[in-house]
């Protein structure tokens, strides 16, 4: 049992119907739109991607917050799509939520004691002693000081106390995998590496899975071990960190490296190249591989035409695109 | 040295006026900055930096009070010009603004086009014709094609957004654009096609830059000078060459080692600590209670002290530095997360 996946997702579909004056169908958003991965015990990942590449609609469809349109997310040897009621919950109990905003994910109205008692309620400890106890050790354990934060209330909190309370409530119930959809976006940049590093070493202590979902390449190169590039609604690219940041291989993710700039002085006088365009449409995306439109190596009548799978260039490196075949 | 400076700024002070007490945001800022060149001002959030920008651009909001100091533009002071000559001749038409947020900064229901062509009319009472001539031509040098200014804001995606708010600001040919975290709400290849319009604006124009942001790999796009911004000052200002390279100030050092960087295989380093409250700064040197290089004299306010031809530190460290690099170096070897000497 050890050595299988501890998430197995095939063929992941998740549509966003479109109606016109409430009922007209006129089409859907393909926020994801056919991805497969395997995520194994202990292992921390990181889905990277622009705005509208389906990062996010991926991380809220594994919560059980969005039902897939098709294909199977399999946790645990379970299949999660058709789940409901009580299996739901438990299955929600098994997977935390890490939310980009940890203002905004934190209700105003609650001190951080009833905002980390609330899933123990929910989840049935009904003990308040019981309660106490486990709320002040999830504190300890994103080292915050109990009788410090306790009695207080969001507001009361520093950003990045405010994200340890959040990644405390993503704890508290023991789970086995953390989603953490950009976690640290909105919080300082000192302040990020701080959270980043507590969350690793979290999962590192607890053997959790742990997958980031973020749109910063630079940061989250530190602190995952695998990759999954994602354009329009797909993976276009994945390998360990280092085999991907030394030979990308996707003509995007080679674009997307291009225009992340470490900081030096002479960047200021060069121009630096990027794909011409955006990204397309969900709605419509292109037919073919759905990055031909901006590509510099697409082969006409081949790109453009059929869908590249993925392929596997070198050893645990995978990547959809044509030039590799 | 003979180069005349188009902006100086001395001792540029704005407090806040809040029901806790007076917050001072900006204290005691200097800096200048030549004709087409870009200083980027660096901080983290609640330093100071846009409230900086509102102090140079006199918009204030209403608890506001205390702004003080000399903004010398081109040699005059126009923080002591009456409020109704600095909007008619300074505001937008010689210093001009690129909001943060794009979408908040255009109307939704007016078209792009006119509100680009506003300034022109407003500040500079050019015809309408005239002014959307004007208006197109800036499009074209900010890459935005020229049919796009019939359209809404909400036709537009979030880069084209922040091109055409770009374009705004341009369009009245300030001598100075002061650019709030142009491109922190974008994505990074939307970013670095602003960041290459904007170096090539700099080049083709000649216009003067005051980015500010709390990304130092974005900062380092554009700078040819660098102004590090904590609790409400300057810390340390310099060319971006020295500073990316060998930044001075204790804060600049551990700043430096806290980017994540794509080709690094170090992991970076956080700076322990928060930045102090600007209600109550500490006495002394602000930046102390988190500063592994602290020591007795810490306790006093630094000066400035010059450590380089136009290179300014604010810590007692390089007090015995005047005019030579010799001490530089070797405090330069200190590396942040440990042996700290």
């Amino acid at each position: 049992m050890s050595d299988a996946p501890l998430l197995e997702v095939r063929d992941l579909r998740t549509w966003f119907e479109l109606r016109q004056w409430g009922f007209l169908r006129v089409g859907s958003v393909r926020a994801v739109d056919g991805v497969s991965f395997e995520l194994a015990r202990g292992e921390a990942v990181a889905f990277v991607g622009e705005s509208g590449c389906g990062k996010s609609s991926l991380a809220r469809t594994l919560l059980g917050l969005h039902r897939p349109s098709g294909g199977e997310v399999v946790f645990e040897g379970q299949d999660v799509a058709g789940l409901a009621g009580a299996a739901l919950k438990r299955y929600r109990a098994r997977v935390g939520y890490v939310q980009q905003d940890p203002y905004g994910a934190l209700p105003p109205f609650m001190n951080v004691r009833r905002l980390l008692a609330e899933p123990l309620i929910v989840h049935g400890v009904m003990d308040r002693a019981e309660r106490e106890r486990r709320i002040r050790a999830v504190l300890e354990e994103v080292r915050l000081a109990p009788e410090e934060v306790l009695h207080k209330f969001p507001h009361m909190l520093s950003g990045g106390q405010q994200q340890r309370v959040v990644i405390a409530r993503a704890l508290i119930l023991a789970p086995h995998l953390i989603i953490a959809d950009e976690p640290v976006s909105m919080l300082d940049a000192s302040v990020r590496v701080e959270i980043l590093s507590l969350l690793r070493q979290i999962q590192r202590e607890r053997e959790l899975t742990l997958a980031f979902i973020t749109h910063d390449l630079a940061t989250v190169r530190h602190f995952a071990e695998r990759l999954f590039v994602m354009y329009a609604g797909r993976i276009v690219e994945q390998a360990p960190v280092d085999e991907l940041l030394d030979h990308p291989l996707h003509p995007y993710t080679q674009a997307l490296l291009a225009a992340i700039a470490d900081p030096d002085a002479d960047n200021a006088s060069r121009q630096r190249e990027i794909p011409p365009g955006e990204p397309p449409s969900l709605v419509k995306p292109p037919a073919g591989c759905r990055f031909h439109p901006r590509c510099p190596h697409a082969i006409a009548g081949h790109c453009d035409r059929d869908e590249p799978p993925m392929l596997a260039p070198r050893p645990g490196h995978g990547v959809a695109c044509w030039l590799h075949e | 040295m003979d180069v005349p400076p188009l902006l100086e700024v001395a001792d540029l002070r704005l407090t806040y006026r809040t029901s806790r007490g007076p917050v001072r945001a900006v204290d005691g800022v200097g800096f200048d900055l030549r004709r087409g060149e870009a200083m980027v001002v660096l901080g983290e959030s609640g330093c100071g930096k846009s409230s900086l920008a509102k102090a140079l651009l006199r918009l204030l909001p209403r608890n506001a009070e205390g702004l003080g100091g000399q903004v010398r533009l081109a040699g005059e002071d126009v923080l002591a010009l009456p409020e109704e000559r600095f909007r008619a001749e300074v505001r937008w038409t010689r210093i001009a603004l690129v909001m943060q947020a794009a979408m908040s900064a255009l109307n939704p229901v007016v078209r792009v086009g006119e509100q680009v062509a506003e300034p022109l009319r407003v500040h500079r009472g050019w015809s309408r014709v005239q002014a959307m001539e004007q208006a197109a031509r800036t499009f074209a040098l900010v890459g935005v094609a020229s049919d796009f200014l019939q359209r809404y804001p909400f036709e537009l995606s979030g880069g084209m957004r922040q091109r055409v708010v770009l374009a705004m600001a341009l369009v009245t040919e300030p001598e100075v654009v002061i650019l709030d975290e142009p491109t922190s709400a974008l994505d990074v290849l939307t970013q670095a096609g602003i960041m290459n319009v904007l170096k090539r604006i700099k080049a083709e124009l000649g216009t003067s830059f005051i980015l500010i942001t709390h990304d130092v790999a974005t900062s380092s796009e554009l700078a040819d000078r660098v102004a590090l911004m904590y609790a409400g000052q300057f810390v340390e200002v310099a060319d971006a060459a020295d500073f990316f390279a060998h930044p001075a100030h204790p804060y600049a050092r551990l700043l430096m080692a806290s980017v994540p960087r794509l080709h690094q295989a170090e992991r970076p380093v956080h700076i322990p600590g928060q930045p102090p409250s600007l209600l109550a700064p500490p006495a002394g040197c602000r930046f102390a209670a988190r500063c592994p290089q602290r020591f007795a004299r810490c306790d006093q306010d630094p000066e400035v002290f010059a450590s380089g031809a136009r290179h300014r530190v604010r810590c007692w460290l390089h007090a015995d530095t005047v005019g030579c690099g010799e001490e530089r170096t070797a405090s330069r070897t200190l590396r942040p997360g440990g042996e700290g000497r």
